[in-house]
């Protein structure tokens, strides 16, 4: 009792009732312009995630109501209110939990998570390692400022050695997480990195990640000009270097995972490690091989079905 | 609330017998035990199964109990009539409680019975004999033995193994038959059968644990989307929907932990598809967090919470009633929820559908609070209380299709749809992602109602005042939804008992008990619904009663304290039951003639069964 609802009939059932073909409406950067205005700091590096997102999305052609962004919290979990597309604002760390959801019952939606270092690698950590394994074709954008700002300045689980914040006033004691190998032996299909402060390389990586089917990671450095004051615009703007540069072979594991290693006076950014060749969770998942989406489909079972399962019981 | 499994009380039953199989795990007890159930079930007789187990593969003490009779069977009951050890430790453990007039079938070689009860009959088998070589097929030939004594035809118990066979082949089929024979025969020529006959009847009924009740409810209820983390003893459920989610085109995720399970369960509702979850209290407590997002951002999921004995780890395979206040105070903050306590497997079935068209309405969570009693306990069902095709009501609900809904998203655009609209009803028409023209952001912050964080402009406690009183609004006319609790037995009674969830078969059966054997009449008052909770209705009921007496599967009184909280009632004496093992019914006759002798208001019964 599955009803054949697709993507296709819903935009053409929309056409209908609104009068307005959709696909004569063009997409510009306004269509994804959100109902209030980001209340990041003056200067944030999450402004510029947020244009990138935009712009990527626009040079896509995707339609906003066929996107949704969820987050989960801090100050750049902020952004699904921020942007023109679904979204959800869920709790702390669990956007991929949410999202994994969302896509699993509607996977003909384009979904993109942001938030922060904190959310995402430490109390989101879980989630993070098991969306990474299960291939679940979605987008991870994470704003990575090396500090919790929200919070006003705590040490993160990717705060260097030795920084000292509120929490660690005489210096952090425990190594970081470096994301970028941890995504590549973790299971992601699409490892990237990049800098806020480099917009048209964040803006095609964006789009890279957004098209590529499966898990994709983009950890953008996103500087918090409020709490950190080490990992500053002039500290990353003389480190991030493109590894496009150096001839990297995004297919070559190896070589990924040694240039994912990197840090120091020179920090690649780029896209690290890619795959094309592994199912998503929703192609392996046979539910979802025809009839649309989960969500749209029609409730309950049939006389005929109930009927053999009542046999079994008997 | 099921009158109609009350529907033949009066006609005396025929036969009311209960068999115990005990032995260490991994001796084999599950087949014999569903070579019977299925047998009492084909020929129309109610039963009732419960094993008490330990958490633990191999070894232990595994005990089932099955009673069965052509009346209502709503508990294990108090004594058996028949016991099949099939260790040494079985035998010594239960011997010395079996009664005048029950049977004790063991193998001779292995076995040796000490101090038999007088009237005990014992039944020593020469099993090395009767099964030739074929040890698996011990069990069988107890099966058998059981049949002839309570006088059920070969045939049935032919048609049986070759049900529970036939996948392996005709020699096992044919082997296991010859066994079974040879027990049957041997059990005609040396052993005294039952006074009485197990009738047979004319409809035959289904026999499920609740686990696979509440799989099946949500299966009916449309269920697309179903995720879990195994944890006894819940698990039942998620291998229910597993076993059927590919031809019933239903997801099932086995996710991380509880707090994943939750908010993918969140996300897939959000979708739009009925989502739902099993977990115990453990898996619970991690995932009170989401659930209070599910009241905030207004998404409604299920979620059963099977309890078994805390706190932390507590006694995995032991059943209490001890989540209550875990359900009622789940999470931060005031939400709106329902909370449910079915009171059997039928119950549990129907009250999914039920509960699913209330949080699809009302847009919350709801929550379902049942425990390994009923859960893993079996119970008969006739199959014509079960509804497989109930109404699907989703309430105000906006898809791209317009088809479920009376909102058709024509007269909207992104500027003017407002998700959480500050209605007369507090209910605000629900779009799902990918509908042209309502683009909103669902936020577990507060929010304003275009979805907009209020945090993110001003925190305006106007605002906030607004949207709180938003959603509380949506329950205030809710308890007309909920069918209230009914007094149960004559109004002239000297007590009243009252209990909550699946202690509601064994409480009836008590008061029974008590009517027959000593002529004291108590009436009962049955909770199923917790939130919503009918206090008036229960507060006017309660008014007349001689004396309350708060029955509960739990030390402290989660449900007294409860009932004082809501009504300002205070029990007036207590049967309390928290050593893991669910009560029976005597257990409560004892605890109410105590409690009217004015020996005690607290009564704690004492589990005589070691298992």
């Amino acid at each position: 009792m599955t009803t054949t609802t697709t993507a296709a009939d819903i935009v053409e059932k929309s056409i209908i009732s609104n009068g307005i073909p959709l696909s004569n409406v063009e997409v510009t950067r306004d269509s994804y312009k959100g109902k209030i205005d980001p209340d990041w700091c003056p200067g944030c590096g999450d402004f510029g995630v947020l244009t990138a997102m935009q712009k990527a999305l626009v040079e896509l052609g995707k339609q906003p109501h066929e996107c949704i962004t969820i987050s989960g919290i801090g100050c750049s979990s902020n952004l699904p209110g921020f942007i023109n597309t679904y979204g959800m604002h869920t709790l702390h760390g669990r956007a991929l939990a949410v999202a994994t959801g969302m896509k699993m019952a509607n996977h003909e939606l384009t979904v993109m998570v942001t938030g922060g270092d904190g959310d995402g690698f430490g109390i989101g950590g879980n989630h993070f390692l098991h969306t990474m394994r299960r291939n679940v074709d979605l987008t991870y954008i994470v704003m990575d400022n090396q500090i919790y700002g929200l919070t006003t300045g705590q040490t993160s689980p990717t705060s260097a050695l030795g920084m000292q914040t509120k929490s660690t006033p005489e210096g952090n004691l425990e190594n970081p997480i470096n994301p970028m190998p941890l995504a590549m032996v973790g299971g992601a299909t699409f490892v990237a990195r990049a800098y806020t402060g480099q917009q048209a390389h964040l803006v095609d990586i964006l789009k890279q990640a957004i098209d590529h089917k499966g898990f994709s990671l983009v950890d953008v450095f996103s500087p918090c000009v409020t709490y950190n004051k080490d990992n500053t615009y002039q500290w990353f703007k003389s480190r991030v270097k493109k590894l496009e540069d150096s001839g990297h072979d995004r297919t070559d594991f190896h070589s990924a995972l040694d240039k994912g290693y990197m840090w120091g006076d020179e920090i690649p950014i780029g896209v690290f490690w890619q795959r094309e060749d592994l199912p998503t969770l929703n192609d392996l998942e046979p539910v979802l091989d025809e009839g649309g989406p989960l969500a749209y489909r029609t409730l309950g079972i049939t006389k005929t079905q109930s009927d053999s399962l009542m046999a079994e019981m008997m | 609330m099921t009158k109609k499994q009350d529907a033949n009380t009066d006609n005396k039953p025929l036969v009311d017998f209960a068999v115990g199989i005990g032995g260490a795990a991994g001796q084999g007890i599950a087949t014999p035990g569903n070579i019977l159930a299925r047998i009492f079930a084909r020929r129309g007789l109610n039963l009732n199964a419960y094993n008490a187990y330990q958490s633990l593969i191999r070894g232990g003490h595994t005990f089932l109990t099955i009673r069965a009779s052509d009346g209502p069977v709503r508990s294990m009951g108090d004594s058996l009539d028949v016991m099949v050890p099939l260790n040494q430790d079985t035998m010594d453990r239960h011997l010395g409680i079996m009664p005048s007039g029950s049977s004790v079938i063991y193998d001779e070689a292995k076995i040796t019975p000490e101090d038999t009860p007088e009237g005990v009959q014992l039944c020593p088998l020469p099993i090395k004999e009767l099964i030739v070589g074929n040890k698996l097929a011990a069990n069988t030939v107890a099966v058998a033995v059981v049949l002839n004594m309570l006088g059920i035809e070969f045939d049935d118990l032919a048609d049986a193994l070759e049900r529970i066979f036939s996948r392996k082949g005709k020699a096992v089929v044919e082997s296991n038959m010859e066994i079974a024979q040879r027990g049957y025969d041997y059990a005609a020529d040396n052993f005294s059968s039952f006074p009485y006959k197990a009738p047979r009847l004319s409809k035959g009924l289904a026999v499920v644990t609740g686990n696979e009740a509440a799989g099946m409810g949500a299966l009916a209820a449309g269920v697309k989307f179903y995720a879990a983390y195994p944890m006894s003893p819940s698990t039942g459920v998620l291998m229910y929907i597993a076993q059927h989610a590919r031809e019933l085109g239903v997801m099932v995720r086995q996710v991380e932990d509880e707090i994943g399970v939750m908010n993918m369960v969140i996300g897939a509702a959000h979708a739009g598809c009925r989502a739902m979850c099993a977990t115990s209290g453990g898996g619970f407590a991690l995932m009170t967090e989401a659930i209070g997002m599910s009241g905030m951002i207004e998404t409604p999921i299920v979620c059963i919470d099977v309890q078994r004995a805390g706190p932390a780890t507590g006694v995995p395979t032991k059943t209490e009633q001890g989540d209550l206040w875990q359900l009622l105070g789940a999470g931060q903050g005031d939400y709106q929820k329902f909370i449910v306590a079915p009171v059997s497997q039928t119950d549990l079935f129907n009250t999914i559908p039920e509960l699913f068209n209330l949080t699809d309405r009302y847009q919350c969570p709801g929550l379902v609070l049942s425990d390994l009693l009923i859960s893993e306990g079996t119970s008969t069902v006739d199959p014509d209380d079960l509804n497989w095709q109930p109404d699907i009501d989703r309430g105000k609900m906006i898809f791209p299709d317009g088809s479920a809904n009376d909102n058709p998203y024509g007269g909207y655009n992104d500027n003017d749809y407002l998700r959480y609209a500050n209605t007369e009803s507090g209910i605000s028409p629900r779009a799902v992602p990918g509908v042209p023209g309502h683009i909103h952001v669902a936020a577990s912050d507060e929010h304003d109602e275009d979805g907009t964080l209020i945090s993110d402009e001003f925190t305006n406690p106007h605002k906030r005042r607004m949207m709180v009183e938003k959603r509380a609004r949506k329950m205030e006319t809710v308890l007309d939804e909920i069918d209230p609790p009914e007094l149960v037995g004559p109004n002239d009674a000297s007590a009243t008992l009252v209990g909550f969830g699946s202690t509601w078969g064994v409480i009836l059966e008590a008061i029974e008990k008590l009517a027959a054997e000593d002529e004291i009449v108590v009436n009962q008052l049955h909770v199923k619904w917790i939130v919503p909770f009918h206090a008036d209705v229960i507060s006017s009921i309660l008014a007349d009663s001689k004396k309350i007496i708060i029955v509960e599967n739990n030390y402290s009184g989660q449900f007294a304290r409860y009932l004082r909280s809501e009504t300002g009632i205070k029990g007036d004496a207590h049967i309390r039951k928290y050593d893991g093992e669910p009560f029976m019914p005597h257990h409560i006759v004892d605890g109410i003639k105590a409690i009217l002798e004015d020996q005690t208001d607290l009564y704690v019964p004492t589990h005589e069964m070691m298992v």
